[in-house]
């Protein structure tokens, strides 16, 4: 009874449970569950091991994320460093340990499950350069001085994942980072130096891609190109989401993908299975399930006190948009295929045990919302 | 707690200023997702969902086979027959040049060949099949699927082409050949319809039946996943075959009637008087229709189009010639009917008459002497048709030539069919913009000058005399009727025998709907008697053709003047034969038989062959005799249950 008045410490669980954004929670629960249908649908209709596979992992990985939250958010906030270390020295064990297949060098065999690194950087990132704009005054952000640390953090591992090379994930984790920055408020200007200085090293930074990822991004500017080389993904996407129509070909109907027409269709395109499969209604079910997700935490992040909670809930929030919008702009032609998975959707553990940390910290945020971080 | 507020306000206030405007772009990029969705699943969802069923499926179309043309007797004359093919699906194969250079080794293509399959597949869709040899011999076959496994793409394929058992019949039949850019401008049916290696009637019959006796496409249908393999059959639709027809053709006399015209060029038409059957129309020469079906090789078009005799153009219906003397009898029923010479106006015929200074010659240099009606028509006096022709004057004349069916088209559903000209005041100002003159009425009266008409047409013309004077509907598509008021025969037999009750005729007979072509059914009879006469008393025209017995028959000669005699010609007794072969008249000869009551009426046309009596009269009273012979098999004909 004397606990009550304290709301800086010693939540019960109990509090916490009651504490959780049930609106967050649901739709992340909604969401998977209608990913495990989607699995089953990629399967052919068969209980086979996508999506026995999924299932065991968004479980596993939702009650992780429940986890996550209990902790303090003064626990993850120390943690920050070391955390961001870890992933990073993941990444560059991928570089020498690093399993190969279909020419990237991404996963580090753990056993139980192939780790991709890159994945949990994504979140690491953020979580790093939030915590490092905490901790310095709003009046050294724009020294350049103090822009040096958040740089080299967001450079070392862009460029590890860049040599694997994964161009998609490395743009997001990127995305990520600048994310952060641009929130703590680093002068426009600053930004706009750097998109000169990326601009004038892009030319060179094309002459080491791969003759398919210069064809990826050549196809996007002209899909016809080549039809049934490397425009092939992005016309078969298209073809899939438009013939859904407006209510879609129906459950496990989905021709597109049943036949082997859909690349990928468990991991980046497994939206475009839905697609199909449900139609514009499943579409538009789909993109306020995650505008729900992004609005949410968001809001997380109007609630929290800290400034490192709002720079990590906001900068994830936004981080976690556009890995949708990435995927979504993929598959529906608007961008390159660049190879991001669609978060909780998409098969995958490193991605959904990455999604599930952030959001895992997210809602730790909120359940915490008015604890120091001391 | 207390140590991150320094300035900590001031930071939270930035970042969310910052989250704001962050907010706003994702607002943009949400609308970009959602504008995207519609755009793609509302608004051009049925392009998808074609390009989608496109992937899926894979279609091979195949032609159905064309229903069967019969004779009367159920003789096939265009029916089908198993031909093995070779198609090729551009998109399914790994490369289609070094699966030329394979096929070329296994089929022996000529380089020729395979250009002309380059250029095809340069024009289709890839997943067109294109066709690389639609009648592959049974050796060259089995050494392709001897092959297949290792020719991706490739599919043999046993189909059925046309094929053509009677060559007498080509130009009623016509033939079928590779779809053109015309044809499918031109025959609606066609436009949805794609299988590789499906035929379209060309002319004849084949052309004008075509959409119902070209069937219903049929295909095999099998999804297909991404790398065009077959994971299962989703439908196969074997298509319809066309729909069958039975001619009123008789095959057997068709043939005689093509062998009496062999090394010769002309037609010859026999009709049924009372139904207007057509039973043999023959143009000769004759040409192989089969040459067409897998597509006509240059050397036997050429030859075909630079004969000097057209073997391609159907004589008896495109074939245009001034009807001669045959028409007499026409001028000598419109005289009778408009009551301009009655049976016993003489004339008296000195070999010539004289109008404004010009001559006009009867082909018997000496003249007829003295002659009435029937001697006229019997020895065909030319004079005597010029004077009565003067009298009736030309538009009366093409009136009743009109009535009985010269200046339209017989069958009217080929194409090939021509309507002729039956000139008269009108027509002349019309076409030529001139007025008249009485001499070329004259000239009308012995049907020469402007006149024109088709060998069908003079057949039908004679048809309708022989009758008794009505009309009949020409047909040559067997149809199935029961309607015993349709039955001309039974009505002119029954009106015999009921002639005097004429109250009790008129109630009997109401439902029958004949149209006469007379006012007096004896001015046809008298024309009978006289025809009579021509074939079968001395001096007649054709008595050196006539038959006896049960065969006895009438007709009436004709001579078409290709080239006007000249007076010089005329005085140096120049024969038809010594004129150069494109000059020499054309024979033409009607008749209808037996005389007494008649069934079949016959045109001969024989051209550049001189005189009806001495080239086109033997070939009729040859078709006659047979046509006679084989009349109790086709009146006792049961077509009960049998498909027509």
């Amino acid at each position: 009874m004397f606990r009550s008045g304290s709301i800086q410490s010693h939540l019960s669980l109990s509090d916490k449970i009651f504490l959780l954004d049930k609106t967050l929670v649901i739709s992340i629960l909604v969401l998977g569950i209608i990913s495990i249908f989607a699995m089953y649908s990629t399967d052919g209709g068969e209980f086979a091991y996508h999506t026995k596979s999924h299932i065991v992992r968004f479980f596993v990985f939702f009650f992780l994320f429940l986890a996550i939250s209990f902790l303090k958010i003064s626990f993850w906030y120390n943690a920050t460093t070391l955390i961001y270390l870890s992933f990073l020295i993941l990444l560059i064990m991928v570089k020498y340990f690093g399993l190969t297949s279909s020419g990237s060098q991404r996963w580090l065999n753990l056993y139980f499950l192939n780790l991709q690194p890159s994945e949990l950087m994504k979140v690491g990132l953020i979580l790093f350069l939030a915590k490092y704009y905490h901790k310095i005054s709003s009046s050294d952000v724009n020294r350049f001085r103090y822009l040096i640390q958040p740089l080299l953090a967001l450079m070392i591992p862009v460029i590890l994942v860049v040599i694997q090379p994964d161009l998609g994930t490395s743009f997001l984790i990127a995305a990520g980072g600048v994310v952060v920055i641009w929130l703590s408020g680093v002068k426009m200007k600053f930004f706009a130096y750097l998109s000169l200085l990326f601009i004038s090293i892009a030319p060179i930074a094309i002459s080491f891609l791969k003759p398919y990822q210069k064809a990826r991004i050549l196809t996007f500017i002209d899909p016809s190109r080549d039809p049934l080389g490397a425009g092939y993904q992005i016309t078969q996407s298209k073809i899939a989401i438009g013939s859904g129509g407006l209510t879609g070909k129906g459950f496990l109907n989905g021709s597109q993908s049943y036949l082997d027409y859909l690349p990928e269709k468990h991991t980046d395109f497994i939206f475009t299975l839905f697609s199909e499969e449900f139609g514009f209604f499943g579409s538009i079910l789909i993109l306020v399930l995650y505008l729900i997700i992004t609005i949410r935490i968001i809001n997380i992040g109007n609630i929290t006190r800290s400034s490192f909670g709002k720079l990590y809930c906001f900068s994830f929030a936004t981080a976690f948009f556009i890995y949708v919008a990435v995927n979504m702009g993929m598959v529906l032609g608007l961008i390159p295929i660049v190879g991001a998975p669609l978060p909780i959707m998409s098969y995958g553990g490193s991605s959904m045990m990455a999604m599930m940390l952030g959001l895992g910290i997210t809602m730790s945020c909120k359940i915490h919302k008015d604890q120091p971080l001391g | 707690m207390i140590s991150n507020r320094s300035g900590g306000e001031n930071k939270i206030r930035l970042i969310s200023r910052r989250m704001f405007v962050m907010s706003v772009a994702k607002s943009v990029v949400v609308f970009g997702i959602l504008g995207r969705l519609i755009s793609l699943q509302i608004n051009e969802s049925k392009k998808y969902k074609t390009l989608s069923d496109k992937n899926r499926f894979r279609e091979w179309k195949f032609a159905p086979p064309r229903g069967v043309i019969r004779d009367y007797f159920g003789s096939e004359i265009a029916s089908n027959k198993q031909v093995y093919q070779l198609h090729v699906i551009p998109e399914n194969t790994e490369n289609i040049e070094s699966l030329f250079f394979r096929l070329k080794n296994i089929l022996n293509l000529s380089e020729k060949a395979m250009f002309s399959l380059r250029r095809k597949i340069a024009k289709q869709k890839p997943w067109d099949p294109i066709i690389v040899s639609d009648n592959l011999t049974w050796s060259e076959f089995s050494r392709i699927n001897l092959f297949l496994h290792e020719l991706q793409g490739v599919e043999p394929i046993v189909s059925v082409a046309r094929i053509y058992h009677e060559e007498s019949a080509s130009h009623i039949i016509g033939y079928v050949s590779q779809i053109s850019k015309r044809d499918i401008k031109n025959k609606k049916y066609l436009q949805n319809v794609n299988a590789a290696g499906l035929k379209v009637g060309k002319t004849g019959l084949e052309n004008t039946l075509d959409e119902e006796i070209i069937g219903s496409i049929g295909h095999k249908r099998y999804e297909v996943n991404a790398f065009g393999k077959r994971i299962k059959e989703i439908s196969i639709d074997t298509g319809s075959a066309g729909k069958n027809f039975t001619t009123t053709l008789d095959l057997e006399i068709q043939k005689f009637s093509s062998e009496l015209l062999k090394n010769k060029s002309g037609s010859v038409c026999v009709m049924d008087i009372y139904k207007g059957d057509v039973i043999a129309m023959v143009s000769s020469p004759i040409f192989d229709p089969n040459k067409f079906v897998h597509g006509i090789n240059t050397k036997d078009w050429k030859a075909l189009i630079q004969h000097r005799d057209k073997p391609l153009v159907n004589k008896a219906i495109a074939g245009l010639y001034p009807p001669g003397s045959t028409i007499k009898t026409v001028v000598a029923i419109s005289a009778l009917e408009n009551d301009i010479a009655s049976t016993k106006t003489q004339h008296r015929c000195t070999g010539y008459i004289e109008l404004y200074g010009e001559k006009f010659h009867c082909w018997k240099k000496k003249g007829h002497g003295l002659v009435d009606m029937r001697k006229a028509i019997k020895e065909s006096c030319d004079v005597y048709f010029y004077e009565v022709a003067r009298k009736l004057g030309v538009d009366r004349l093409s009136e009743t030539a009109k009535k009985f069916g010269l200046g339209k088209r017989v069958l009217g559903n080929l194409i090939e069919e021509k309507s002729g000209v039956v000139p008269n005041t009108k027509w002349k100002k019309e076409n030529m913009g001139k007025s008249w003159y009485l001499g070329e009425t004259l000239h009308s009266g012995i049907g020469q000058g402007y006149f024109l008409s088709t060998p069908l047409q003079l057949c039908l013309m004679m048809s309708q005399i022989a009758n008794g004077g009505y009309e009949i509907k020409p047909r040559i598509i067997y149809e199935k009727k029961d309607n015993k008021f349709d039955d001309l025969e039974q009505f002119i037999k029954d009106k015999e025998v009921f002639k005097n009750e004429s109250g009790l005729f008129e109630t009997l007979f109401s439902e029958f709907k004949f149209k006469e072509l007379f006012k007096n059914q004896e001015n046809i009879k008298f024309v009978h008697d006289a025809l009579y006469g021509a074939t079968n008393e001395p001096g007649g025209t054709s008595y050196g053709s006539r038959l006896t017995k049960n065969f006895i028959y009438a007709g009436k000669t004709g001579t078409s003047q290709v080239k006007k005699f000249t007076q010089i010609q005329r005085e140096m007794e120049i024969k038809n034969e010594d004129l150069p072969y494109e000059q020499r008249d054309h024979a033409i000869f009607v008749a209808y038989a037996p005389f007494k009551e008649p069934k079949y009426a016959i045109s001969v046309v024989v051209e550049h062959g001189g005189s009806g009596s001495k080239s086109a009269a033997p070939v009729a009273k040859k078709v006659i005799k047979k046509l006679l012979e084989r009349h109790d098999l086709r009146s006792n004909i049961n077509f009960v249950g049998k498909d027509v």
